[in-house]
């Protein structure tokens, strides 16, 4: 049993008795007899912790970790990036991990400028004006984005590029229920989004009819799903013709070498932050990335840190624009996020401390060097084929002669996570697809390797 | 009133942090000032692949002018500026954290340690199945977990936090009434409820209608009667309530929901209090959302990341989102993998990118297993025990606006001594932390006047409760002279930064450096 309770028994008498009372038990008198349990929870008695610590690691044996023995190149949202001890040192300080939202000023100066600086480094690369202090993930970061935009349009229409993380556009269409918001998914023709089918009306659309009237809000994704750079100015006429609000789904690490969402005229640019600085993890806990132009800064979900000064005129930092928030606005709070994700962005913060002007730029270059080089590598093995034509960075998508998850399968066996199996609305209705990712973590001996094990397992 | 044990301890508390060391007050600069063009910190792997030109790898309309102008600072003083940030932070590892409502209970080393390794760490979330056995086996076993403490028949994981995981009930309560023929409009929370309750409300597509507490501070059953119709899908309950008072009138109350056809939501915030005692599920809930930073230790990180599995009485399980880890029948079970994902039935699909926040949802099976059904009840009547102690030991000093026994927090009030000396509740905050303190949350609930909620958890010691309460009466002493009470509008003094000016942040709003003037 857990040994983290400080009570002798000594003193749990003397405190009962101070209460007037003579057993624990009789705490819990307000509780009706009749719902009590009487049998315990069915729960085994607690075990010391070594004896927990060796079932925990026997549950980490059990999965097969990317790493020397499974190199890997999947991505999918989720990317096999350099984390150095130096990230993991500070951020898994204690007085980081161990504290909670910063709600006494005086004593969180720490949490409180990690984020302010988080927020800095995020806005600078999304190219925006502000970023708020974190979200739970991608998908959650997208849904606080479209309802933001339907919010200042007034409108209830969603156009959703299938360019934007299958993932995310599922828990976007789970949230739709509540929100009531109508969500058109515009199909990717060879790798970029065919907006003219929205434009033109039910017809092109997936399955539903399309609903009347304008979208408030129109989403795209850069690099897509399959790893395309689409030309966003399409997206931003629309926008402008439309009256839409542009959210732009950006990579953090793409984004040291491209263009930035703001740079295309995004309001609002959100990300999946788990390359900068958070492991795979088995998808989490990642990071939501959520910056926007200052105009909509009001409408902002969840929390934001400003600069401010104490009574001696010394910098301060402190949570602010507070009557957006669930615990003083409630039913009409601007979101209902209470606790985000602070550690990751403060892990983030640490991370993009690391990498820097220089460091940023230079993963994102690798990335794409060895995905250039890998794609390459694999487009000469026989029978594969590039699903699309749209140029690619650092992720890329193929068509195999085969099903990609027996081909998925076969490689796991030989050592390499090969990639991600295509959900088959990228296919037309064949499972063949296969999204390789490839991270500044790759080298060239692995991707040989990779290339010629990928040809005899298509043998 | 006075413990008899003073005296004897106050000067030897493990929670109390007042000897923590302070190199000055100047200010931390940014890492923007600490930058130094040319300067580095990063280094990659040696990966020998080719160079290419730039143009062959990325189109020129696609790259920016220049990088993103981050930072440049050596490894060094990324240290030392995360390094001192970390010393101008208060935690629960430096000390008490009395925060009501939040559980700021001490975190488990050993759970850190299990975070860490490798197996689960580097594990791809998107791999076969096959490569990631362990952890499905893990999150299978967590659901089993949460389904005994809870009384509940299935759980989903997903959800990030709390407030994620009240939407996703929601979500789930939309789906049943719109599987029994139409989806209803109103959702019930009480006068007491967490600000997150009436948000979640929205985004759930209800209309929130406040019901009314009762002189106990307990939900008044008429009033509940009185808003109760078919047009109301549920209500959202957090019992104990916020008060840290335990809604007697449970059996009642879910009597009167199910009899017009609604459903109950148990918002677990404060678990905490009846652990291994009673279960939601035998109250009458259908709907559970758990906070496992709080609960279940995982810890807070300054603000997330938590987790808030849903858990959910048989009739709701075909509506989980999914997919969700399962056991293969061991009779259908051939050489292959043992565990499957699973998509629900009626599901209301994928309320998270992956399959939840799981580096938390393993911290919190560690914690669970270590404890087990004794110590997960010993954990509730610590808890139980001290907050009734302090509530107590308080009762002299501030005003207990409600007289029944607590859980595990207590909602005193600061009303009289702002009567008396001007001192705010927000003052006694201030000064609990030149104490060595971490305040109590302060003005909430919002049905008590200057509240001072006290969560002291069970993991502090009776050393610890007493130093706390000697400080809140020396707050209280001193404020009695008027030099007093000044004092206490103007702390605290030995804090990194003293009184912030928060009205000058949202009226000159510097959210960047970049922002800054």
């Amino acid at each position: 049993m857990g040994g983290y309770t400080p009570h002798t028994e000594p003193e749990i008498e003397s405190m009962l008795g101070f209460l007037g009372l003579s057993s624990v038990e009789e705490l819990f008198e307000v509780v009706p007899a009749a719902l009590r349990l009487a049998g315990g929870t069915g729960l085994a008695p607690g075990v010391p912790e070594p004896d927990v610590l060796v079932h925990m690691e026997d549950l980490a044996a059990a999965n097969r970790p990317v790493g020397r023995d499974l190199v890997c190149f999947a991505g999918g949202g989720a990317y096999d990036r350099e984390i150095p001890a130096v990230t993991r040192a500070l951020a898994s300080r204690s007085e980081f991990v161990t504290s909670y939202t910063p709600y006494q000023p005086e004593v969180a100066q720490g949490v409180l400028q990690a984020l302010f600086e988080f927020q800095t480094l995020v806005a600078r690369l999304a190219g925006a004006e502000l970023a708020n202090a974190s979200l739970y993930d991608g998908a959650a970061a997208l849904v606080e984005a479209t309802n933001l935009a339907l919010d200042a349009t007034g409108r209830q229409i969603v156009w959703l590029s299938q360019g934007v993380n299958p993932s995310w556009r599922s828990v976007l269409e789970t949230l739709a229920a509540g929100t009531g918001h109508v969500v058109v998914e515009v199909p990717l023709v060879d790798g970029s989004t065919h907006w003219s089918s929205a434009v033109s009306g039910s017809s092109a659309m997936s399955g539903s009819s399309s609903p009347p009237g304008e979208p408030g809000v129109v989403v795209v994704a850069y690099p897509n799903y399959l790893g395309c750079l689409e030309d966003l100015g399409e997206a931003r006429a629309l926008c402008d013709r439309t009256g839409a609000l542009l959210v732009v789904a950006f990579d953090p690490i793409c984004a040291g070498l491209l263009r930035s969402p703001g740079d295309w005229g995004a309001d609002v640019a959100v990300g999946e932050g788990q390359p900068l600085g958070m492991p795979l993890g088995f998808g989490g806990p990642y990071l939501g990335l959520f910056a926007c132009k200052s105009a909509y800064v009001r409408r902002l979900p969840g929390r934001l840190v400003g600069e401010t000064v104490d009574i001696e005129g010394r910098r301060a930092y402190v949570t602010t624009l507070r009557a957006r928030e669930q615990d003083i606005r409630r039913e009409k709070a601007t979101s209902n996020v209470c606790t985000n994700q602070t550690l990751m962005a403060v892990t983030a913060a640490i991370q993009m401390g690391w990498l820097g002007t220089s460091g940023i730029a230079e993963v994102a270059l690798r990335s794409a060097r060895g995905a250039h080089y890998c794609r390459k590598a694999l487009l000469a093995v026989p029978g594969v084929e590039p699903l699309v034509s749209t140029p690619t960075m650092n992720e890329f998508a193929l068509r195999l002669p085969l099903g990609a998850d027996v081909l998925v399968e076969r490689l796991v066996d030989e050592g390499f996570l090969a990639g991600i199996a295509l959900d088959d609305t990228y296919t037309e209705g064949r499972h063949d697809g296969l999204l390789v990712a490839v991270t500044e973590r790759r080298t060239r001996a692995e991707i040989d390797s990779f290339a010629d094990t990928f040809a005899k397992a298509l043998r | 009133m006075t413990a008899p044990e003073e005296g004897v301890m106050s000067h030897h508390a493990g929670g109390r942090a007042a000897s923590a060391p302070l190199l000055g007050h100047d200010s931390e600069p940014t890492l923007f000032e600490l930058s130094e063009p040319g300067r580095r910190a990063w280094q990659l792997r040696t990966t020998e692949v080719p160079e290419a030109p730039l143009d062959q790898l990325l189109p020129e309309a696609h790259r920016r002018s220049e990088p993103p102008a981050l930072a440049e600072v050596s490894e060094r003083d990324l240290v030392g500026h995360f390094t001192r940030l970390s010393h101008r932070q208060f935690s629960v590892d430096l000390g008490a954290y009395p925060l009501g409502s939040c559980t700021m209970k001490y975190n488990p080393k050993v759970c850190d340690a299990v975070a860490s390794l490798q197996g689960l760490t580097d594990a791809h979330p998107a791999a076969p199945a096959s490569c990631n056995q362990g952890w499905m086996a893990l999150l299978v076993e967590l659901e089993e977990t949460l389904c005994a403490i809870t009384g509940m028949a299935a759980v989903t994981l997903q959800p990030a936090a709390g407030a994620a995981g009240e939407l996703t009930g929601l979500l789930l309560m939309r789906a049943w009434h719109e599987a029994q023929g139409r989806p209803r409009r109103k959702v019930v929370i009480p006068d007491s409820a967490h600000g997150t309750n009436p948000a979640s409300v929205t985004l759930g597509g209800y209309e929130a209608v406040t019901v009314r507490s009762d002189a106990r501070g307990c939900v008044d059953l008429e009033a509940l009667r009185g808003v109760l119709d078919t047009e109301v899908a549920g209500i959202m309950l957090t019992n104990p309530n916020t008060l840290g008072l335990f809604e007697q009138d449970i059996v009642a109350i879910a009597a009167a929901v199910h009899e017009v056809g609604g459903l109950l939501y148990y918002d677990g915030a404060n678990l905490n209090a009846i652990l291994g005692v009673v279960r939601p599920g035998d109250m009458g809930f259908d709907i559970v959302h758990l906070n496992l930073h709080k609960t279940f230790a995982t810890p807070h990180g300054g603000g997330g990341p938590g987790a808030g599995p849903v858990a959910v009485s048989k009739r709701l399980a075909c509506f989980l989102p999914g997919p969700r880890p399962r056991r293969v029948d061991p009779r259908l079970d051939g050489m292959g993998a043992r565990y499957e994902w699973a998509t629900p039935e009626r599901s209301i699909g994928r309320v998270h990118s992956w399959h939840g926040n799981a580096l938390v949802l393993a911290r919190a099976l560690t914690y669970i297993l270590a404890h087990g059904d004794d110590g997960l009840r010993e954990v509730a009547q610590r808890a139980v025990l001290n907050a009734n102690w302090l509530r107590k030991r308080l009762s002299g000093t501030f005003d207990a606006p409600y007289d029944s026994p607590c859980m595990h927090e207590c909602v005193l009030s600061a009303a009289s001594l702002k009567k008396r000396s001007g001192v705010r509740a927000l003052d006694v905050a201030k000064r609990l932390l030149e104490e060595g303190f971490h305040a109590p949350t302060v003005y909430f609930p919002l049905t008590v006047e200057e509240a001072l909620m006290i969560e002291p958890t069970e993991t502090e010691s009776l050393q610890t409760l007493e130093a706390f309460a000697s400080a809140c009466d020396r707050i209280v002493a001193r404020a009695a002279t008027p030099e007093g009470a000044a004092e206490a509008a103007e702390a605290p003094q030995s804090t990194p930064v003293r009184r912030v000016d928060e009205a000058r942040a949202a009226r000159s709003l510097v959210p960047t450096y970049d922002a800054r003037r």
